[in-house]
């Protein structure tokens, strides 16, 4: 008995000892949603594996927290050549990389971690090309290898970057998850171990918090880098504690199990605004849901008919029914949060009576058949995209338009779209740079409206396609905003789309939580959070 | 008795090769490529889409990538996943043990209540214990897990905060994993602290997935001991004036076990299919969310080398039941 007792009280003064020195240190508990496929964002395209990316990596230069600016990063300051090629980046001194049980860095962050980083992606002969699948979606996606002439070191602390045509955006690419930076020597390292894998595996960065530990679908685990260049974080501990069905996820943080919960259930979200515990942050989404006209289809050639379906359907009603409380009314192309959105523009009136007379002017007095394109899966700005084409269908059969719903595999759906099958197909677009070229360009040039290109409504339209090209080529963002802000106007006057809403992103969080912002692409940072105790 | 193994054994190889041969099919009926499915809105240029395809080995002709991945399963080679490139020999055994670890707790929660209330219930047949235990059975049996799971930790770990809502260790103490069993890995690193955690994470995962093998081994004793004590021999038994704890604890039971001991052997099919849901719900880091996860990437070699696995796994326990039967029951090997 008496040996019961001490091992007892042995294990109770075990767990004091242990608890101690951990209430001390600050950790904080975010529930994630799912497993990273590795933790290098190069390689990925899911905003689960940026999430795990992001705490350890830097970027030459970032976005501000919470925001879509791009501030400087690694890169101390950078400047233009006057022909807009050229792009010269001074780089940060005194960065110091992370260390793990093997690894222990000889030298500081310099160019030569620019030039591996990049060339990684870009060169197929580089030794890491292929590791982890080798494929670099969204250098590709960014069309870095068209547009990347060269990339120099001049010297251990100067970067240049020569492009093959002026690309305005650039900037704002170099800030997204794909662009970060890995140490050369770390992979010097692993190649003469010949484990070169372990190098998405085993991170090493230079960022804020240093990975520590993962166990797959359980957990992973992350410590404040003590030396992290932009200041020692105010958390000690960040850990990832993977929960994938969002009612344990909303459980946990009931339960103080975990301390900041990502996509809760929308059924969820009234007792959680109700809860005094909890605090509930909302943004919108950088995205948008539209309806696309194929203008190369009739009778959407007219752009009578096009603004007579933007007429016909109710869109509140629609927004507020399929969204629930998740989702803004759109009227342009673009979301509220981006700049130069342009807020003088004023929506199509919901008006069937007008609408009728519109299309009965363009020739359909008794409406037309046509088919509806509706995603068969959930997407990030369109919860439902069925229910949605219903609504549409029901509104639309009021003005004399018989719709058929139409409906393919994602993959196929996408594929099919782009090839412009269609006559009114239902998609949408998540930001990725925050730079209104990847909506306003991307979704809606001329180049994009090829075959198999992403603007589905393959309209083009010389006036519109001359602003946003001009825009491409201009680096000064006030002269941007303004050409955005008339090619929105045209945009709306011309209708290619019926522009269906914004998504809103909600956190949960617990109450203790300090500083948490809220990041726009969707991603979940936690540099420069803090935890009450 | 070693020829009945052998038999038994060499009725394995067809099935096995069936299941490899569904597997392989089924997922790739299953509409969405792994690489379409992975790219978003923007899609995938065709000479991409292309050269992708070729490098993951899904260009060749169906038959050619069949005889390829046989090849490889006869040389135990599973393929690397076509999400994480890893082997999926080595993501399969890293994440088994926690799957094992919950079916065995499982198993025995369902064995230990099951079998006495069984008893209970056929030796009281017509009390109100026995209409309890079968009534509460029949709920059980008819319980979704998902919905089950999550009200048990509304009620246990929200409402009366006794159990951690999920996860399998608290995440104040690292335990390295050397066998991946969390019970035993704790004890091994000596960190009693943290086996007690781990304790306490298995008890409603354990409860959820028990719950149907439970109310099946339930009904299975009371039915099959209600059959036995009917029999000639047990009236025997009792009329030599044993006690009747010694004719219900061994002359009875033991024969009552034969159906009881083959119910619990198919039960571990069950068990595996249960532990998809009951892992997702309490984050259990095991082999059934990562099959899911699988299925939505279309992530081939992984699926085909999990569901191999699985259902080899399931094979040997049916057929380690099977041996075992005949040992219960001599009839059986007697006969063949």
């Amino acid at each position: 008995m008496k040996r019961i007792l001490l091992g007892a009280g042995l294990g109770v003064a075990a767990a004091l000892a242990f608890a101690a020195p951990a209430q001390a240190a600050k950790t904080l508990v975010y529930c994630s949603e799912g497993s990273p496929e590795n933790f290098n964002p190069m390689v990925n395209t899911t905003g689960t594996s940026f999430d795990v990316g992001l705490p350890v990596y830097n970027n030459l230069v970032q976005f501000e927290r919470g925001g879509t600016k791009v501030i400087p990063g690694l890169a101390e300051s950078w400047t233009v050549s006057d022909d807009g090629l050229v792009y010269t980046f001074k780089l940060r001194k005194g960065v110091k990389w992370h260390s793990n049980n093997d690894f222990k860095p000889t030298r500081e962050f310099n160019a030569d971690d620019i030039l591996w980083s990049f060339n990684r992606q870009w060169k197929k002969d580089h030794p890491f090309h292929k590791v982890s699948g080798g494929a670099y979606d969204y250098f590709n996606d960014m069309a870095m290898p068209d547009l990347l002439k060269s990339i120099e070191k001049v010297d251990d602390l100067t970067v240049k970057f020569t492009l093959n045509k002026v690309e305005a955006p650039f900037i704002a690419n170099l800030a997204m998850p794909f662009a970060i930076i890995q140490s050369a020597e770390y992979a010097d390292f692993l190649q003469k171990k010949n484990q070169i894998d372990r190098i998405d595996q085993a991170p090493i960065g230079t960022g804020p918090f240093q990975f520590v530990a993962y166990q797959k679908d359980a957990v992973i685990r992350y410590k404040a880098f003590e030396q992290y260049w932009g200041g020692r974080q105010p958390l000690d501990n960040l850990v990832f504690a993977i929960t994938p069905d969002a009612a344990v996820r909303y459980a946990k943080l009931k339960a103080g199990e975990c301390h900041v919960v990502p996509y809760p259930n929308p059924a969820d979200l009234e007792a959680m605004k109700k809860d005094p515990n909890i605090t509930m942050m909302e943004q919108e989404g950088l995205n948008v849901g539209y309806l696309a006209f194929n203008v190369g289809k009739k009778p959407f050639d007219d752009v009578r008919v096009r603004r007579a379906l933007n007429m016909a359907i109710d869109k509140k009603a629609i927004v507020d029914a399929v969204y629930q409380g998740s989702g803004v009314p759109a009227k342009n192309p673009i979301p509220p949060t981006m700049w130069s959105y342009n807020n003088n523009i004023e929506d199509y009136p919901f008006d069937q009576e007008r609408a009728k007379k519109l299309l009965a002017e363009a020739g359909y007095p008794n409406g037309f058949e046509t088919d509806l394109w509706a995603m068969p899966v959930q997407r990030p700005y369109n919860p439902n995209a069925k229910r949605m084409a219903e609504m549409m269908q029901a509104d639309l059969a009021k003005v004399g338009i018989k719709a058929k719903v139409v409906q393919y595999e994602w993959g196929e759906y996408r594929k099919r779209l782009q090839a412009g099958e269609h006559q009114m197909g239902m998609l949408g677009w998540t930001g990725d740079n925050g730079d209104p070229d990847n909506f306003l360009h991307v979704l809606l040039g001329c180049e994009a409206a090829r075959v198999g290109g992403s603007n589905i409504a393959k309209w083009c339209n010389k006036e519109y396609d001359d602003l946003v090209l001009q825009a491409k080529r201009t680096t000064d963002i006030a002269a941007r905003t303004k050409l955005y802000e008339q090619a929105q106007v045209i945009f709306k006057e011309e209708a290619p789309w019926f522009t269906i809403g914004h998504s809103i992103q909600h956190m949960a969080l617990s109450k203790n939580v300090v500083d948490y912002k809220m990041d726009p692409f969707g991603v979940h940072r936690f540099h420069g959070v803090d935890l009450k105790q | 008795m070693l020829r009945f193994i052998l038999t038994r054994v060499s009725l394995v190889i067809p099935t096995f090769l069936g299941v490899t041969f569904l597997t392989f099919l089924l997922i790739r009926l299953v509409p969405g490529d792994p690489i379409e499915v992975r790219v978003g809105e923007r899609g995938i240029p065709p000479e991409r889409l292309e050269q992708l395809r070729r490098e993951l080995g899904l260009d060749l002709p169906l038959w050619q990538q069949f005889l390829d991945y046989i090849g490889g399963v006869l040389t135990g080679d599973l393929g690397l996943s076509l999400v994480t490139r890893n082997p999926v020999i080595s993501e399969f055994f890293t994440l088994f043990p926690a799957t094992i670890e919950l079916a065995v707790a499982a198993m025995l929660f369902a064995t230990l209540v099951g079998l006495p209330a069984g008893i209970i219930a056929a030796v009281k047949r017509g009390s109100i214990f026995d209409h309890g235990v079968m009534g509460i059975s029949l709920t059980g049996y008819s319980m979704p897990i998902f919905w089950w799971g999550l009200l048990l930790i509304l009620f246990f770990s929200v409402g009366l905060g006794w159990t951690p809502v999920s996860g399998r260790l608290d995440l104040l103490h690292y335990v390295e994993p050397v066998t991946g069993f969390m019970l035993i890995d704790t004890l091994l690193a000596g960190e009693y602290e943290a086996f007690w955690s781990a304790l306490h994470h298995l008890v409603l995962p354990m409860i959820v997935l028990g719950t149907v093998p439970l109310a099946v081994v339930a009904r299975m004793t009371r039915s099959a001991m209600l059959e036995v004590l009917g029999e000639d021999y047990i009236r025997t038994a009792k009329a030599k004036g044993l006690a009747s704890k010694r004719v219900i604890g061994l002359h009875a039971l033991r024969n009552a076990l034969i159906p009881v001991v083959t119910v619990i052997g198919l039960q571990v099919g069950t068990l595996l299919g249960g532990a998809i849901l009951t892992e997702t719900i309490f984050s259990w880091p095991g082999v059934g969310k990562w099959l899911i996860e699988s299925i939505n990437r279309r992530d081939y070699p992984a699926l085909q080398g999990g569901v191999l696995l699985i259902a080899t796994t399931v094979m040997a326990v049916n057929l380690l039941v099977d041996v075992l039967y005949g040992v219960l029951n001599p009839r059986i090997r007697h006969s063949r």
